[in-house]
């Protein structure tokens, strides 16, 4: 009775509250959101959601620079880190360096982004309810832990918080069949391949003894309890590690795992399409250079770059190609996604050779993650508002005449799809010059026909994006319309009908993307500094 | 006990699991595939886990227990509103996306 009453302190852990800011924002955002328009009739409004989805991004976007203001501040960088500011937290199952902060804001930007052309989608679609917005917000919180996530409990995690919510987005169109058939189709691959990543992670723990990646990275020198060294003995390592290049594979949609990207891409609600191309890639790909840089960077590098040598070439070659025959401006988007996947790729193996050029490599992957981030976001608010009532109006067909019904809306348009094609003038070109350049600079013979698959395949895909632009500014009146004449559907004439609703919003978003595109392409060099400290922060 | 025995049963499991996932048309039947794989993991991170001494194997097999329950609630949801659809819960009849 009297301990209940006599303060007694108790140790607790140090929790540095100020840098998990993103995460908790993040998920707590979610978290409020659904709890806020459960009890108060009047969050149910509309755009409410929405624009508390936005605050939330918002907030979190700008704690950005005081951490990095404070990181830069720190007097000593933690050690094993090779001096670059970094804090490990929650007893070191996070760390908060210049690599998270890039991450984080790229998911941020992605999720304020897709909640403003998602409020255009769901009303009109008759759908508005906060759920959206809730999952959206989760999952990016997923995203940012898988990003920084120090251990390989952490990382398993961040990739099912991410993942798990994205499962339900695809499948919340109700009214659309496609649409649980394409959630569906993810979550049996999706749960498939994290558990392959998983026995892939169990693996690793085995021939390592530790689930820190640093743990992981300092044991390859030493031995193990059974006295077996992992470097030497490396068979449970090298199984591991490629079972967790399955994993991540599978979430970068790289070849061989490539093959859901369409379908799933197809028959989701088209603004989550873009929250898989920008936020779900940016995650995977932040979470998998953390991994196999700081945890496998240092002695079977040489081993798994090969595998993502081969994993890049056919990923480009595969995106490119098939992207040429369909008809379906979402299909056709998802092969583009797989392509630029690859190209991504190229830069991870770069970044797998030693320290100058491999730091031109990380630089180059996350260039590349910027542009794409804004260029797919962009992108995909342009199909969403031409998708018309029900999402389902996406043959390339349907882009005939854009140009002179919806002028701005294409001229946009077009200057996304320049940028994606790699034009000059555009963010796209540097970001693929980049990775190319990387991979060039290792100088082996494998390095210069990958770089040489990447120009194929860049010049492959430009004819897929620039259909699409032919057919904007091609008249309605010159071709008799095919849909018209060969579907007796009443329903889809009537929908050709009805003229297109361009909410103000989406539009908005559409600007943006097209202007960042076009900014990044002439001043490339923005934002260089933060992009070169968060290249060094994963040293290997 | 061996540690291969623990790891060749995990193993064994695993493609168990890995089987029925590609071939298993009942949805449902396909997630308890999945449920499969991810305990031949929990297999393998005990028995790591007891070789190395080390508790964060024993705690990594929590983690997954949850994850995997949270999965499988998504999961069951997800077929849930394909069978209201469409009175079927066939993994071969989901044939509306291709191209």
């Amino acid at each position: 009775m009297m301990s209940l009453f006599a303060q007694v302190p108790v140790s607790t852990p140090e929790i540095q509250w100020f840098y998990l800011a993103p995460i908790l924002i993040l998920a707590l955002g979610g978290v409020l959101l659904i709890t806020l328009t459960s009890v108060a009739p009047v969050m149910r409004g509309r755009h409410i959601s929405a624009l508390f989805t936005v605050a939330t991004g918002v907030l979190a976007l700008a704690f950005l620079p005081f951490i990095a203001a404070r990181l830069d501040g720190l007097v000593d960088p933690v050690a094993g880190q090779g001096g670059r500011p970094a804090v490990d937290l929650v007893s070191s199952a996070l760390v908060v360096d210049h690599f998270t902060l890039w991450v984080s804001g790229l998911i941020s930007v992605a999720v304020i982004l897709v909640a403003v052309m998602l409020d255009g989608y769901l009303e009109r679609e008759g759908f508005e309810s906060p759920e959206w917005y809730a999952l959206l917000l989760i999952s990016a919180s997923g995203g940012v832990i898988l990003a920084s996530a120090e251990d390989l409990i952490v990382t398993f995690l961040g990739l099912e918080i991410l993942s798990i919510a994205v499962y339900v987005l695809a499948a919340l169109h109700l009214r659309r069949s496609e649409s649980q058939e394409a959630g569906f189709k993810y979550f049996i691959l999706g749960a498939l391949s994290s558990a392959i990543f998983l026995y892939g992670i169990a693996m690793v723990y085995g021939a390592t003894g530790s689930t820190t990646l640093t743990g992981v990275a300092g044991s390859m020198t030493g031995r193990n309890a059974a006295g077996l060294s992992p470097a030497v003995d490396s068979s449970l390592v090298m199984v591991g590690i490629a079972l967790m290049l399955i994993g991540f594979g599978f979430k970068v949609s790289a070849f061989p795992l490539h093959i859901w990207t369409p379908d799933v891409y197809q028959g989701s609600p088209t603004p989550i399409v873009g929250f898989m191309t920008s936020a779900v890639k940016v995650a995977a790909f932040g979470g998998m250079m953390r991994v196999f840089l700081v945890g496998f960077g240092g002695t079977f590098a040489s081993d798994w770059r090969v595998l993502v040598l081969f994993m890049a070439g056919f990923t480009i070659l595969f995106g490119s190609f098939l992207a040429i025959v369909q008809t379906n401006i979402k299909r056709t988007m998802a092969f583009s996604s797989i392509a630029h996947a690859g190209f991504m790729l190229v830069g991870l193996y770069a970044a797998a050779s030693p320290v100058a050029i491999g730091d031109t490599g990380k630089r180059a992957v996350l260039f590349y993650l910027l542009a794409y981030t804004f260029m797919s976001i962009g992108t995909f608010a342009v199909i969403s508002i031409v998708g018309k009532k029900g999402d389902g109006n996406h043959s390339i067909e349907a882009y005939r005449g854009l140009a002179k019904r919806e002028p701005l809306l294409a001229m946009a348009f077009t200057v996304l799809l320049f940028g994606q094609v790699g034009a000059p003038f555009t963010a796209g070109f540097f970001a693929k010059f980049r990775v190319i350049a990387a991979a060039a600079q290792v100088e082996r013979t494998e390095a210069y026909i990958l770089a040489g698959v990447a120009m194929l395949g860049a010049a492959v895909g430009a004819y897929l994006y620039l259909r699409v632009v032919v057919a904007m500014f091609l008249d309605v009146q010159e071709s008799p319309s095919t849909e018209m004449a060969d579907s007796a559907d009443e329903t889809l004439a009537l929908v050709e009908v009805r003229a297109l609703e361009v909410p103000p919003a989406t539009l908005a978003v559409v600007l943006l993307a097209a202007v960042v595109t076009l900014v990044l392409g002439i001043f490339p060099d923005i934002g260089s500094g933060a992009l070169a400290e968060a290249a060094l922060a994963l040293v290997r | 006990m061996f540690l291969n025995q623990f790891l060749f049963f995990a193993a064994i499991l695993f493609s168990i699991g890995v089987y029925g996932v590609l071939t298993r048309k009942n949805g449902v039947l396909v997630l308890m595939s999945i449920e499969l794989i991810l305990n031949a993991v929990n297999i393998n991170l005990v028995a790591f886990g007891a070789l190395h001494q080390d508790i964060s194997g024993q705690v990594f097999v929590l983690f997954v227990i949850a994850v995997a329950a949270a999965e499988v609630g998504v999961g069951l949801a997800i077929v849930l509103l394909i069978f209201r659809n469409r009175r079927s819960i066939n993994v071969a009849e989901a044939d509306l996306l291709k191209g």
